[in-house]
């Protein structure tokens, strides 16, 4: 079972009471940009095993989506952060860097 | 014009069970929906105007009688009346809010809500919700929006001994006969 915690309600969720939003942070590919980029924009997503970013929505609550950082494999969350932000924040990169000697973010 | 308002019709007309706790549909209850920056000064004075109650704070259920306001969402509250007031109350709130980015919108008959009474209802609800439903994090006064099996709902102790549940009216049988099923004598389990 996995708990969120909602940065706009400042409550713990159930992963029940969300909806799933896949991969965090992606950049947008769109008008202008080359086959393979908007390809890869569509349909290539990061599915880490370990240090993932994932998009949620408070869907059964405020309506609000939210950002996470967790481990895929031992569903450990390292934080949740509002989404208004491209890229993760200081302290959650922080708080995996703790938890996650050595890790580096794929780019 | 100025027939006599129809009188209101409750989803299941004040359907009620007892059981380790007891449910009852509540009456018609004016519930506007109100979304806008809660900060805003004339938002606020449009809300607590309405609802002769103080702006509610993060996740609070600021009620008193039939009206209140209930925290939502960070841009969202739900204003309540009394149901024969709402029009009246839409309207001042839309007039004070005129010149604003905001949304007032008359939700009443798109809502049935019900009245828990009794020492088991932590547990009662426990049993259809994940919400954690311990006195530590949701005590009387605070709202929470969860689920209670399949359907979205809403949610708050006035004290230890009754609670109030908000649903889509669509779904009010539902989640009438869900409070049923977890209240049935013999289920209790005494977590909380
Ligand atoms: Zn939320």
């Amino acid at each position: 079972m996995l708990t969120l915690h909602c940065p706009y309600c400042d409550v713990q969720t159930d992963e029940t009471e969300l909806t799933p939003g896949g991969e965090a942070h992606l950049t947008r590919h769109g008008p202008g940009s080359d086959d393979d980029a908007f390809h890869d924009y569509l349909f290539s997503r990061a599915n880490p095993r370990g240090v993932h970013f994932e998009r949620w929505r408070h869907g059964y609550g405020c309506g609000k989506w939210f950002l996470a950082a967790r481990d895929t494999r031992t569903l450990e969350v390292f934080g949740t952060y509002e989404a208004q932000t491209t890229e993760p924040p200081d302290h959650i990169l922080a708080a995996i860097r703790d938890k996650r000697p050595g890790w580096t973010r794929a780019s | 014009m100025s027939e006599a308002l129809a009188t209101p019709v409750t989803a299941l007309g004040g359907a009620q069970f007892d059981g380790l706790v007891s449910v009852r549909e509540m009456p018609a209850q004016g519930m506007i929906s109100l979304r806008g920056d809660l900060a805003m000064p004339p938002l606020k004075n449009a809300a607590t105007g309405v609802a002769g109650v103080d702006m509610p704070a993060q996740r609070a259920a600021e009620c008193e009688g039939a009206r209140g306001l209930l925290w939502m969402a960070p841009d969202e509250l739900l204003v309540l009346c009394p149901y024969d007031e709402t029009a009246e109350a839409v309207a001042s709130m839309d007039k004070l809010l005129y010149s604003y980015h905001a949304l007032v919108t008359d939700v009443s008959d798109a809502r049935a809500m019900f009245e828990l009474r009794g020492g088991g209802l932590r547990d009662v609800l426990a049993k259809l919700t994940p919400a954690d439903m311990s006195v530590a994090v949701l005590p009387p006064g605070e709202l929470r929006r969860s689920r209670l099996a399949q359907v979205p709902a809403a949610f708050w102790l006035r004290s230890e001994t009754a609670a109030q549940v908000i649903c889509f009216r669509s779904v009010a049988r539902y989640v009438f006969d869900l409070l049923k099923t977890a209240a049935q004598p013999g289920s209790a389990v005494g977590f909380h």
